[in-house]
């Protein structure tokens, strides 16, 4: 435990949330592009998210006058608390202090802080939208925080820790092991995933239809920074739920120690395993169509059964008797 | 002993009956018939897998017949003869929901918890590497007998018999390595005749009461009256 007190590991815990924090937009600028070739589209430049961003910090913020303290402050807090949540994910390398002093059900919390500070502001201004939206919102996470936090129960069983890095410790120890568990816990947490971060056969990203939209109606009333600030910090939300199920799955190539060269595989590793993760979300959701929203209840009530069955399937199958 | 200390093929044995009971709970939630159809096809399918790795790992050659004798019987002929039998009774479009979809699912992981319950003192007898999988079977088991309680369509029934048999199949090859010969070929061609017969029965059904659903039998057919 001796990386706690030391600063350089304090510094590169700090580097990897920067970092998170700028490849958020990189990833959802990927997802697009990948999206607008299969659509036979050349599609907006990789870097557009940036650009967006910029833009939208550099507008002056106009606030309804029904609007509380509350309006105000929600992007802050959606924010921080996403990238906090994030900052505890291991991006490059897995011995860092952050991720040990924080586990997965902190992680869990955290999302779940900004959620609701999600939902308050959508029905703070007193307009249909938002509170549509917030009551939307929870529904759908109501229903799929159950299901994620079997999904990870599951890890935390097979690693006996609920500690991010001691789960992909115990991967990357266990070597190449087949495990149903692992099987289920991956379609669940991928469902999940879908679910949470508003991809397609839940809710839209790319429209803003009165009749399906989930997301965006919550943050319709915001503009200039504080628009800004929602939509990287939506951006982070999906990047984490990219990284956690590149690494916890497929844990090969990020870096057990924190010498320089491991650093650069770990950078590479997860690189290229979100660039591939990124097309495969494309794909899908150009493939599918999305599906009316009281049908999600019966999307996450599947990811619920493919968690109950990963953890079933770890306690029958995988524990010596 | 645990899963890590088992060989790679012995716990691709694992992952694949995990899948099976996976598509029992598909084939008892599915609401089209032809859907529903193909899920049994890919559990019989599977259960060949299953036994064709059990028969390579666990070094015992005369696995392989029966391996392909599922697969053949079980993946490819019955559903296709399902398949021709909903086409001829155009039902190909028939969608028939279950009433509680949530709570029969539920309903279903408790049989699972229970099963595992029930063979937990064998499990602990140290037999073979497959041993785990007597659970699971049961399981499956134990699912087709849910389906063919909450089911009203016949030839979903009918699926929910079949997908019984094959638990039992998987139990037979996980606990004792395989049933004799003799055995297996007779309970194979009692399950084609079965299915023939099943053929006549659904058009016996639908020519007496006009529909396949099975609840409408309780119901007395002389109150309609309008016999000519």
């Amino acid at each position: 435990m001796d990386y706690l007190l030391n600063v350089s590991t304090w510094g590169l815990a700090l580097l990897q949330a920067l970092l998170f924090a700028a490849l958020a937009p990189l990833l959802v600028g990927w997802v697009r592009k990948v999206k607008a070739w299969l659509q036979n589209r050349r599609g907006a430049p990789l870097l557009q998210p940036y650009r967006d961003l910029y833009k939208l910090l550099g507008k002056e913020v106009r606030v309804a006058h029904t609007a509380s303290i509350l309006f105000r402050a929600a992007p802050y807090v959606v924010f921080i608390a996403t990238w906090l949540a994030a900052s505890a994910v291991p991006l490059v390398a897995v011995a860092l202090p952050t991720a040990a002093i924080a586990d997965i059900i902190v992680l869990v919390g955290l999302l779940a802080l900004a959620r609701f500070f999600l939902a308050l502001a959508g029905m703070d201004v007193g307009t249909a939208f938002g509170g549509m939206g917030a009551s939307r919102e929870m529904l759908v996470s109501a229903l799929a925080e159950p299901a994620m936090l079997m999904a990870v129960f599951t890890l935390a069983m097979t690693a006996h820790s609920t500690n991010l890095a001691s789960v992909v410790d115990a991967q990357l120890a266990g070597g190449l092991v087949l495990r149903p568990s692992y099987l289920f816990a991956l379609g669940a947490l991928v469902l999940v995933a879908l679910a949470e971060t508003g991809r397609i056969p839940v809710d839209n990203p790319a429209t803003h239809l009165e009749l399906t939209m989930i997301h965006e109606a919550m943050i319709l009333e915001y503009s200039g920074r504080h628009l800004a600030l929602m939509e990287w910090a939506a951006q982070v939300k999906l990047l984490l739920y990219g990284v956690l199920i590149a690494n916890i799955f497929l844990p090969w190539g990020i870096a057990a120690s924190l010498a320089p060269a491991d650093l650069a595989v770990g950078l590479a590793a997860i690189l290229l395993k979100l660039l591939a993760l990124g097309a495969a979300l494309a794909l899908a959701e150009t493939v599918l169509a999305k599906m009316r929203l009281f049908r999600a209840p019966a999307f996450l009530n599947l990811a619920l059964l493919l968690a109950l069955l990963g953890l079933l399937g770890h306690v029958i199958l995988e524990v010596g008797a | 002993m645990s899963i890590t200390q088992l060989p790679l093929l012995q716990q691709l044995v694992l992952v694949l009956a995990a899948i099976v009971l996976f598509t029992s709970f598909v084939l008892l939630a599915q609401a089209r018939l032809v859907s529903a159809i193909h899920a049994f096809a890919w559990q019989g399918g599977l259960a060949a897998a299953v036994t064709g790795v059990v028969a390579v790992a666990g070094h015992s050659p005369h696995l392989y017949f029966s391996a392909l004798l599922t697969l053949l019987l079980k993946a490819l002929l019955i559903p296709w003869m399902l398949h021709r039998l909903v086409h001829r009774l155009e039902l190909d479009r028939h969608v028939d929901l279950l009433r509680r979809p949530a709570l029969v699912v539920m309903a279903a992981v408790a049989l699972v918890i229970f099963s595992y319950w029930l063979v937990l003192p064998m499990v602990q007898q140290e037999l073979t590497f497959t041993r785990n999988i007597v659970a699971i079977s049961l399981a499956v088991v134990l699912i087709g007998l849910l389906m063919m309680v909450f089911r009203q369509q016949a030839v979903v029934q009918v699926l929910g018999f079949m997908s019984m048999e094959n638990g039992l199949f998987l139990a037979a090859v996980s606990a004792t390595g395989g049933m004799p010969l003799v055995v297996e070929l007779g309970v194979a061609f009692d399950v084609l005749v079965a299915m023939v017969l099943f053929g006549v029965f659904f058009f016996q059904i639908r020519a007496n009461i006009d529909t396949l659903d099975v609840d409408r039998l309780n119901r007395l057919t002389e109150t309609g009256g309008e016999e000519p």
